[in-house]
């Protein structure tokens, strides 16, 4: 028991700070509840679909599979297909968690994971295409080739630094599930 | 759009799996209602938080606070409301053409940008959940940091 309200921790201190919104400034609680719902209006049809395409990768998709086209030994090659799979129009980037985790589990490489997270969230084609539009085409030019190479360093940076020093109680409890 | 995409390829990919092994078709959607009911608190949480930072950060208060003259403050502004809120890219762009036209600096410009869609403050809770603390916290620090290399390269550029 003490456990489940433990996990919801976090959406009653949120509630929390909705209602003391409410006496002191009932308009802007009103707007943000709005929005919220707004939001929740997307998320209900994407989510449900997104964890079940989760399920089926995690039984489907062959794990050597995986280590050969995104695990640690696939260079460049492991690098551009994070590549083209994160810019393809897919929805927002919380839809692109489930999946990296997914693909974690079955060998992809933390580098090639944080090129498909970020081109999944910085250079995807429909919103180049609004980008452009509104800010120019050497601004958005400029912009993707400048996120791509920091993209690339940032990956394995962070592959060198989780290397060194593990996230050892994160790897606990997504094992004990399994 | 995205829905159309997303439900084409869950369709597709459940007459597939179906067809081939209705024992690990189920097993999927046992995989996926106990990931679902791992993250759902922390779903709510991002809910809630997203609300609460557009209702207090209108795109009205978001221009005057970026605006013309704010100067290098603009610029730190920009880069802590890009990396907090989550805005969809539909009117995130026109609200950062109109600033640019308004007179804001393209550093200003692109960091907003960046952190707007590189970092994202109000889902972590999700992020850590599904990714870990450690994976979570470095990649938005880094992408933050990576955004005012970015935005600093290019407001010399262009």
């Amino acid at each position: 028991m003490i456990k489940k309200i433990k996990k919801f921790k976090l959406p009653v201190l949120i509630l929390f700070i909705y209602g003391i919104l409410g006496i002191g400034a009932p308009e802007i609680a009103y707007k943000s509840f709005d929005i919220s719902l707004s939001y929740l209006g997307e998320m209900i049809y994407i989510i449900p679909p997104v964890f079940i395409l989760m399920g089926l990768m995690e039984v489907w998709i062959p794990k050597n599979k995986v280590e050969t086209l995104l695990g640690k030994e696939s260079g460049i090659k492991g690098i551009l297909i994070s590549f083209v799979l994160g810019t393809l129009p897919t929805g927002p980037l919380y839809v692109a968690f489930p999946m990296t985790a997914s693909l974690l589990k079955k060998g992809a490489s933390i580098s090639n994971m944080i090129v498909f997270l970020g081109s999944w969230a910085t250079l995807k084609v429909p919103q180049l295409l609004v980008e452009a539009e509104f800010l120019g085409v050497p601004f958005m030019i400029l912009r993707f080739v400048l996120t791509f190479i920091m993209l690339v360093l940032m990956g394995l940076f962070m592959q060198f630094t989780l290397k060194l020093s593990p996230d050892k109680d994160f790897l606990e409890s997504s094992n004990e599930e399994l | 759009m995205t829905l159309i995409i997303i439900y084409g390829i869950l369709i597709i990919g459940l007459v597939v799996s179906f067809l081939k092994s209705k024992e690990k078709t189920k097993k999927a959607f046992k995989i996926a209602k106990k990931a679902f009911m791992k993250t759902a608190p922390s779903l709510l949480a991002v809910l809630g938080i997203v609300g609460l930072t557009l209702g207090i950060l209108s795109p009205e208060t978001i221009s005057r606070l970026i605006g013309a003259d704010a100067g290098i403050m603009g610029t730190i502004i920009a880069s802590l409301i890009g990396a907090v809120t989550l805005i969809p890219s539909l009117i995130a762009f026109p609200l950062a053409g109109s600033l640019l036209r308004a007179g804001a600096s393209v550093m200003t410009i692109s960091v907003f940008i960046t952190t707007l869609v590189m970092v994202g403050i109000v889902t972590m809770p999700m992020e850590i959940k599904i990714l870990g603390k450690k994976f979570t916290l470095l990649r938005n620090g880094l992408g933050f940091i990576a955004a005012i290399v970015i935005a600093t390269i290019m407001g010399a550029i262009l």
